[in-house]
């Protein structure tokens, strides 16, 4: 694909990555180090909603479960680092670990075979039948994230220590910050080149046209399951480091609040835009640090911008900014 | 395992199951309908809730409260109705699921605002309190059957609308094609009020319902919520029929699926483990039900619409 990479759009991305980078930086500099954290958050966000991007812009499936996904990945790295801190070996034998590198595989593994599964069911269906199974299917894990006592039930589970990567001192709040970052990156670059494949084509022709599609001989159920697999990974890489974060994993990260969200986030920023949920977690988590700081009652304008931003500014930050996407 | 207690469950199980089917007629009305997905459908119903709690404590009648319930959603419901849903009908899913999520946190942090974070509490009214004798020995609460009576005769007043009234043969209309009930010179953006405010009405009664039986809380409204979409996915988008059969049929599992499988598992293991192992799978039954039902009618179990 021999595009011309100067766009708008790609400019806006690399000054929106540029300012994310810079933040941090400055505010180490300044000792201010509680920004530092409030970058990590965007950029953590910004991954499980590119993880999101994958499935709803590009696919067009509106999973009102990715939550779930974003829960597996943290547990992965709770239960993981756990069984790393008391001894106790997990299954078969197996230890636990602290290497983030062994937990973001088996978070992205665990939520890939989920994935799989819910997704063979709720492929089967779409529109608003889709929507609410994946949301089911979500409850489903958190209520038995609730009632399963062992892993803390509904108190969660603390990470006594933040998990490591090798060469990397995580504990130092920057250094977290730029492994998250660049995670973010290669998320992003992932993104744009499967956009740009010959999978993301059929898949976005699913979303414009099914009938289409079917007449050219492409099915497009194998696609989808295959792009609902990839997103959870995705997603599920960013919670285990969300779960790192906040060195805390518990069932609020799997309900359906944390779903709602996520798409919050890609439709804040512009839906199936490689930039999008890096622009809506931007704006959604300074919003939310701006008003928290004001009023207890935060949500409560954010619901209001949130339905200003559906009734009457469609197509996000990204859109303002970069003008209508080019379908092609 | 005693008869008398499997009695009590499953009436414990009917009772859960016709609240559900409050909600989730609402829900499949309007989805029916208007072709909209409501996500603050169990604010309504927290509504219900809240206005029948603080009315019944202000006035001290839990029946000026259960009014005022199904009076302050319906009016909750046409409000958001005319500046909100209608702005929706034309869009795409997503769009409606964005924009009644918006409406939650709206509902949520305003109920916070006006009443606080503690719950209320809501007496049961002295005539429907007590209990009755159970064939071997054990009692049952009258309110209970209460609902249960309330939930039943609902279910029958609701289909006699449908299928006998002028207003349910215009909701039936819609359901089919609504350029030409509207060409027919029905008034369709009144109608559509009219649908979203009863549906609203129902949310709100079973909200006030319940809320004699456990406590008045913001939130309140979303596991129900939850129930009710997977009572519509089972039954069938746009069914009433299939709303009432997909409610009975999920509260008696989820009912008796924490009762059952505890005692069950307990058989052949020991307490503790078939305690915990029990509720864990317990409270993923339903959706467990749902996946079965769907992996062989991908519509549910009465699909309106084909």
């Amino acid at each position: 694909m021999a595009r011309n990479l100067i766009t708008r759009e790609n400019l806006i991305t690399v000054l929106l990555l540029g300012a994310l980078l810079a933040g941090p930086l400055v505010a180490v500099a300044l000792d201010e180090t509680f920004y530092v954290t409030l970058a990590t958050r965007i950029a953590i966000l910004a991954l499980a909603a590119t993880g999101l991007n994958l499935a709803l812009g590009l696919g067009g499936l509106v999973s009102f479960g990715h939550a779930a996904f974003l829960g597996i990945g943290g547990y992965a790295a709770g239960i993981l680092a756990t069984h790393a801190f008391n001894g106790e070996p997990l299954i078969l034998g197996l230890s636990g670990t602290k290497n983030m590198l062994i937990i973001w595989l088996v978070g992205a593994v665990s939520a890939g075979i989920v994935a799989a599964a819910t997704g063979l069911i709720a492929l089967r269906t779409s529109g608003v039948y889709f929507i609410m199974i994946t949301l089911a299917f979500a409850q489903m894990i958190y209520y038995f994230a609730i009632s399963w006592p062992a892993y803390g039930g509904e108190d969660g589970l603390s990470i006594f220590v933040r998990n490591g990567f090798p060469g990397v001192n995580t504990l130092q709040p920057l250094s977290f910050f730029l492994l998250c970052f660049a995670v973010l990156v290669i998320g992003l670059i992932f993104f744009a080149v499967l956009k740009n494949s010959r999978f993301g084509a059929a898949l976005q022709a699913g979303r414009q046209n099914e009938t289409r599609l079917a007449a050219v001989g492409i099915a497009p159920f194998r696609i989808r399951l295959a792009a609902f697999i990839i997103s959870a990974m995705m997603t599920a890489v960013a919670g285990a480091l969300f779960a790192d974060l906040n060195r805390f994993v518990s069932p609020s990260m799997l309900s359906w609040h944390m779903s709602g969200e996520l798409i919050v986030l890609v439709i804040l920023g512009g839906t199936g835009r490689l930039a999008g949920p890096l622009a809506g977690a931007c704006v959604y988590v300074m919003f939310e640090f701006l008003l928290g700081g004001m009023t207890e009652h935060w949500q409560l304008f954010l619901g209001l911008v949130l339905l200003a931003v559906v009734l009457f500014a469609r197509g996000g930050v990204i859109g303002l900014l970069a003008g209508r996407a080019r379908h092609g | 395992m005693s008869l008398t207690l499997l009695i009590e469950q499953i009436l414990n199980g009917l009772q859960f199951g016709v609240m559900l089917f409050l909600m989730a007629a609402g829900l499949t009305l309007i989805f029916g309908v208007m072709g909209l997905i409501n996500l603050a459908h169990g604010s309504l119903f927290m509504v219900g809730a809240f206005a029948c709690a603080s009315v019944a404590a202000w006035t001290g009648s839990f029946w000026i409260g259960l009014a005022a319930s199904l009076a302050a959603a319906a009016a909750a419901g046409a409000v958001i109705e005319l500046l909100v849903i209608r702005r929706l009908y034309d869009r795409d899913h997503l769009d409606q699921v964005l924009a009644t999520f918006a409406l939650i946190l709206i509902f949520s942090e305003g109920t916070r605002w006006l009443f606080g974070s503690f719950p209320l509490y809501l007496d049961i009214p002295p005539l429907l309190s007590g209990a009755v004798s159970l064939p071997g020995g054990s009692s049952y609460p009258i309110y209970r059957l209460a609902v249960i009576g309330v939930g039943i005769a609902v279910a029958v007043g609701l289909s006699l609308l449908i299928s006998r009234t002028r207003l349910g043969m215009r909701i039936r209309a819609g359901e089919s094609d609504r350029e030409m009930i509207a060409a027919l010179g029905v008034d369709i953006t009144t109608l559509y009020t009219l649908v979203f405010a009863l549906g609203a009405a129902l949310a709100g009664l079973a909200g006030a319902m319940v809320g004699a039986l456990q406590s008045v809380q913001v939130g309140m409204g979303e596991p129900v919520l939850i129930l009710a979409f997977v009572v519509i996915v089972i039954g069938g988008i746009g069914s009433i029929r299939g709303a009432l059969f997909g409610s009975i049929l999920v509260g008696l599992t989820e009912t008796l699926g924490r009762v059952l499988l505890p005692h069950g598992l307990g058989l052949f293991m020991e307490p503790s483990a078939a305690a915990s192992i029990g509720a864990a799978i317990a409270s993923m039954l339903i959706y467990i039900l749902m996946a079965l039902i769907l992996a062989f009618r991908p519509q549910g179990l009465f699909a309106a619409n084909g």
